[in-house]
């Protein structure tokens, strides 16, 4: 197979970008988009020019570090497939490609196509765990959860933290990303004690960031390379008024003195 | 041609007394730093799976003042992100005769006695408590219907011990440790450098003090001070090129350690996984696993006739060799890695494979979906399916997988004694950067274990040991001492030679060639003459690298191929001594298959009389010029045996 490239080019943060078009020639049906660009980037550093950055690492749709725009879409056309799975024969043989950086206020390009997802590590520090530390944990069976409901926190659970629910909204929004999160917990017997708490402080980290807010567009879910669901946005929502009333009320209790 | 040490410098300071109380006396004995102290000390992580992630965390909770390092952009993508089976725990939760002994024994034999018992035998023990962490953390593990968790069987084991969460339990396991970091992080006791990458480790009197890494997103080579360091960044399957490692996953920071006087332990001990997804072509950049828990259902044959080029459905079930149950009867297709391996490789190399290449066998669940039901196989392995479907565009619900080994795991790592600590005093070094639980052979669901046990129950402990007992707090460093100026000078020369070197050739193309002799030579069945050739071409290869490479672009930013150039120089090393360990190990063990030594039916042979030893090596300067020191094994509980999986 031959394909166009056509891929977002900036030097650096505060540089200037421009798309620019590359021929790559002798790709295979089975190989991925990002072992395209490893070819075009041999390519280039042969030629003394400078390779295409893009971030990458596990290679098989687990770790996130994958992310980018392709023909418009996040992870590309195919749905529950990250960039890095994405295979060449859904590209036709002379196909042009067209390939950018996920695109938010709160995602700054670090560098063409690898951007800056530092925000999601921030959101998660406000709030995103149980307060349980090394050796406190009583017997794991003492913790009893009914099967459907591990299966629901798995569901959401399953995020991978790649931002491309962030990258698909047109708000920039990363509802997806915090509500996925703060549902595992609400599900759980073990993410009780901090629940309120929690749904506060990570929506406040979030609005911090820069990001949007959701109305609703379901893109995300249609971006969500682990098809996590937008219930877990109106969840989020629900768990956050719950969270306003009670600290409402812990408020109006005063102090123990 | 090797040079041995005349006195072995290696003490592994295994405490005294019955196995069974020897890591309860040792925790009582050993000394602690004080709650008002722990902040005053400043401790080094490098690296944020789950051996280093479980480190920082708990050292964090602790009160140390933890600086914590990794390549990624961010903490949880960390490769143990990519573990999908599961994790083993000595909970007899399942009522079918399991117990600490039982995890312990099996570790052992596993191993193929080439690892340290009390070391096995506390990882035995922890591993009970692991279980409890990550589910008080919210790892949403399999459960039953009343809400106890399930448990699977996984290779090489009798008894359903494995813990899991889908076909994700890595990445699980990973979000409960990172949630626990950044919680550290938020509380102030963690500080987090992502995007850094470790390229040297500072020893001052003799202790690690610190490190020099490289800022990958701006360049700047920056130093950092500590009390102590301590390195869990993995193990080097990627020397292979063509690996399931991710494609950042490197031995660097592990190599230059060792290149600082820490002992580099077993690195021939490399595990070669049974069932990923075959070679497709020369651009590919890395080979995907499919869990090992497949075989739980899944059935291993190729046709009985040599060159059998019909589709799979057309060969009958009486011309089918389901050859892993006709050999082993009592595991089946259960058997461990290595032997499930080699005997993939037999199969292919004696004409029986299947596929474009015939280096490939079926892994068939027909059978399975005629049994349990297409839902029942769905639930189980559904994302596996689709992950195998979306890369060959093929359905394992109505064509048998086709599978075939890649190197997946290495055994070897820096030399550790029973506190984790290398050979240069205050480095300490976890999961599978060290050598230290698995002996040649790992268990499936094993490295999740060993990661966790190492950072969230052993290395607190240890840790503190070192720091009260060293008086390293009167003795602070800074990064003004000579010492790091000089480490600084030295990798900014490097640099700058790599990005100079304008070469006819790319780093990739270097990395392919060293992955491809490695592969032929010290993959899956070696030979003394395979060996010496690999030797031979490992050290050309190296001389042509450093002066016909292109590295290109600058020193001063982001510079993939300038990372990767770093990486491949230290692999051209590395690779060398894999191949000279293997060549000097004149006897079969684990996943070290010497052709010369095997027994009658090609199983491993092991010699116990001549190298039952641990063989670390000491850098000399001298790429090709190591000096080996032996640990010596004793074997006092499980007794010296062949294994046998019949």
């Amino acid at each position: 197979m031959k394909v166009k490239i056509k891929v977002w080019r900036q030097a650096s943060a505060n540089a200037k970008g421009a798309f620019k078009t590359y021929d790559v020639d002798g790709i295979l049906p089975e190989m991925s988009l990002l072992e395209t660009l490893d070819v075009l980037n041999e390519q280039l550093t042969k030629a003394g020019e400078d390779p295409v950055a893009f971030d990458s690492d596990c290679r098989e749709g687990i770790c996130g570090a994958c992310g980018l725009m392709v023909d418009g879409m996040a992870h590309g056309p195919r749905r529950k497939c990250t960039s890095c799975e994405l295979r060449m024969r859904h590209f036709g043989d002379g196909a042009m490609i067209t390939v950018e950086p996920f695109r938010a206020r709160a995602f700054p390009v670090v560098k063409d196509l690898v951007v800056d997802r530092s925000a999601f590590d921030r959101i998660i520090a406000a709030g995103g765990y149980t307060s349980v530390n090394a050796g406190s944990a009583p017997d794991a069976n003492s913790i009893l959860v009914p099967k459907d409901v591990a299966e629901k926190a798995m569901d959401s659970a399953a995020c991978i933290g790649c931002g491309a629910c962030v990258a698909a909204c047109p708000n920039a929004s990363a509802s997806l990303f915090v509500g996925a999160k703060i549902t595992q917990f609400s599900l759980l017997p073990q993410g009780q004690a901090e629940r309120d708490r929690r749904a506060l402080r990570m929506v406040a980290q979030m609005d911090k960031e820069g990001f949007g807010n959701c109305s609703n567009h379901a893109e995300c879910e249609a971006a969500c390379p682990k098809g996590i669901s937008i219930s877990n946005i109106a969840n989020m929502r629900r768990e956050y008024m719950h969270a306003g009333r009670v600290y409402e009320e812990h408020a109006g209790g005063g102090g123990a003195g | 041609m090797i040079k041995t040490a005349d006195e072995s410098i290696l003490n592994a300071q295994i405490p005294d007394g019955p196995i069974e109380s020897k890591w309860s006396n040792h925790k009582s004995n050993i000394k602690l730093v004080s709650p008002a102290n722990k902040r005053k000390y400043t401790v080094i992580v490098v690296g944020t799976g789950l051996a280093g992630g479980a480190a920082a965390a708990s050292l964090g909770e602790l009160g140390y003042n933890v600086l914590n390092f990794c390549i990624q952009d961010t903490p949880r993508r960390a490769h143990s992100v990519a573990a999908q089976g599961g994790i083993n725990a000595a909970k007899n939760y399942q009522n079918d005769g399991d117990s600490v002994w039982r995890l312990f024994y099996d570790t052992v034999k596993g191993g193929d006695f080439r690892a340290r018992e009390a070391n096995v035998y506390r990882l035995a023990e922890l591993s009970a408590n692991i279980i409890d962490q990550c589910a008080a953390q919210g790892v949403p593990f399999a459960r039953e219907y009343g809400g106890t968790l399930a448990n699977r069987s996984f290779g090489g084991a009798q008894v359903s011990r494995t813990f899991y969460a889908r076909g994700q339990t890595g990445q699980q396991l990973l979000l409960g440790c990172y949630s626990s970091l950044m919680r550290q992080v938020d509380a102030g006791t963690v500080k987090m450098f992502p995007r850094r990458e470790m390229l040297d480790l500072v020893v001052i009197d003799g202790r690690a003090r610190g490190i020099v890494c490289r800022n990958l997103i701006s360049g700047a080579i920056e130093s950092y001070a500590a009390d102590a360091v301590v390195l869990a960044t993995g193990g080097y399957a990627t020397a292979f090129f063509l690996s399931t490692n991710a494609v950042n996953s490197n031995a660097t920071a592990i190599w230059r350690c060792h290149k600082k006087g820490a002992l580099f332990a077993n690195p021939c001990y490399t595990q070669i996984h049974p069932t990923c997804i075959p070679l497709a072509g020369e651009s590919q950049s890395k080979l995907t696993l499919m869990s090992e828990s497949l075989r739980n259902d899944g059935r291993v044959w190729v046709p009985k006739a040599k060159g059998d080029k019909r589709p799979p459905s057309q060969i009958p079930e009486d011309e089918r060799d389901y050859y892993l149950e006709r050999i082993y009867p009592a595991f089946g297709n259960l058997v461990p890695r290595d032997i499930a391996s080699r005997a993939a490789k037999r199969m292919c190399d004696t004409g029986h494979g299947v596929g474009n290449t015939g280096y490939a066998v079926y892994l068939d669940f027909a059978d399975a979906i005629k049994r349990l039901g297409v839902d029942t196989v769905r639930d189980r392995y559904g994302n596996l399916f689709d992950m195998y479907d979306e890369i060959t565009g093929e359905s394992p619900y109505k064509l048998p997988m086709r599978i075939y080994p890649a190197p997946h795991y290495t055994m070897g790592g820096l030399w550790v004694d029973y506190n984790l600590m290398s050979t240069i005093p205050g480095l300490h070094v976890l999961g599978e950067a060290n050598f230290s639980d698995h002996g040649a052979n790992r268990l499936g669901a094993s490295a999740l274990m060993q990661g966790l046990a190492d950072g969230y129950f052993v290395i607190p402990y240890t840790l503190g040991h070192y720091l009260a007992d060293s008086k390293v707090l009167n003795n602070k460093v800074t990064t003004d001492h000579p010492a790091f100026q000089e480490s600084v000078r030295a990798i900014t020369e490097q640099t700058k030679r790599l990005v100079g070197a304008k070469g006819k050739h790319t780093v990739r193309e270097y990395h392919w060639k060293l992955g491809r002799i490695l592969w032929d030579h010290v993959g899956m069945a070696r030979n003394a003459k395979g060996l010496e050739q690999a030797i031979r071409d490992i050290r050309a290869l190296r001389e042509e690298f450093w002066k016909d490479v292109h590295v290109g672009g600058s020193d001063q930013e982001f510079n993939k191929n300038l990372e990767f150039a770093g990486r491949v120089a230290d692999f051209m090393e590395l690779g060398e001594l894999m191949a000279l360990d293997a060549w000097h190990r004149n006897e079969s063990c684990g996943g070290h298959f010497r052709e010369e030594y095997q027994t009658p039916e090609g199983e491993a042979k092991r010699d116990d009389q001549n190298f039952c030893y641990v063989g670390a090596w000491q850098w000399t300067d001298n790429a090709s010029e190591p000096v080996l020191h032996k640990e010596d094994l004793e074997f006092d509980y499980v007794h010296l045996a062949q294994r046998s999986y019949k």
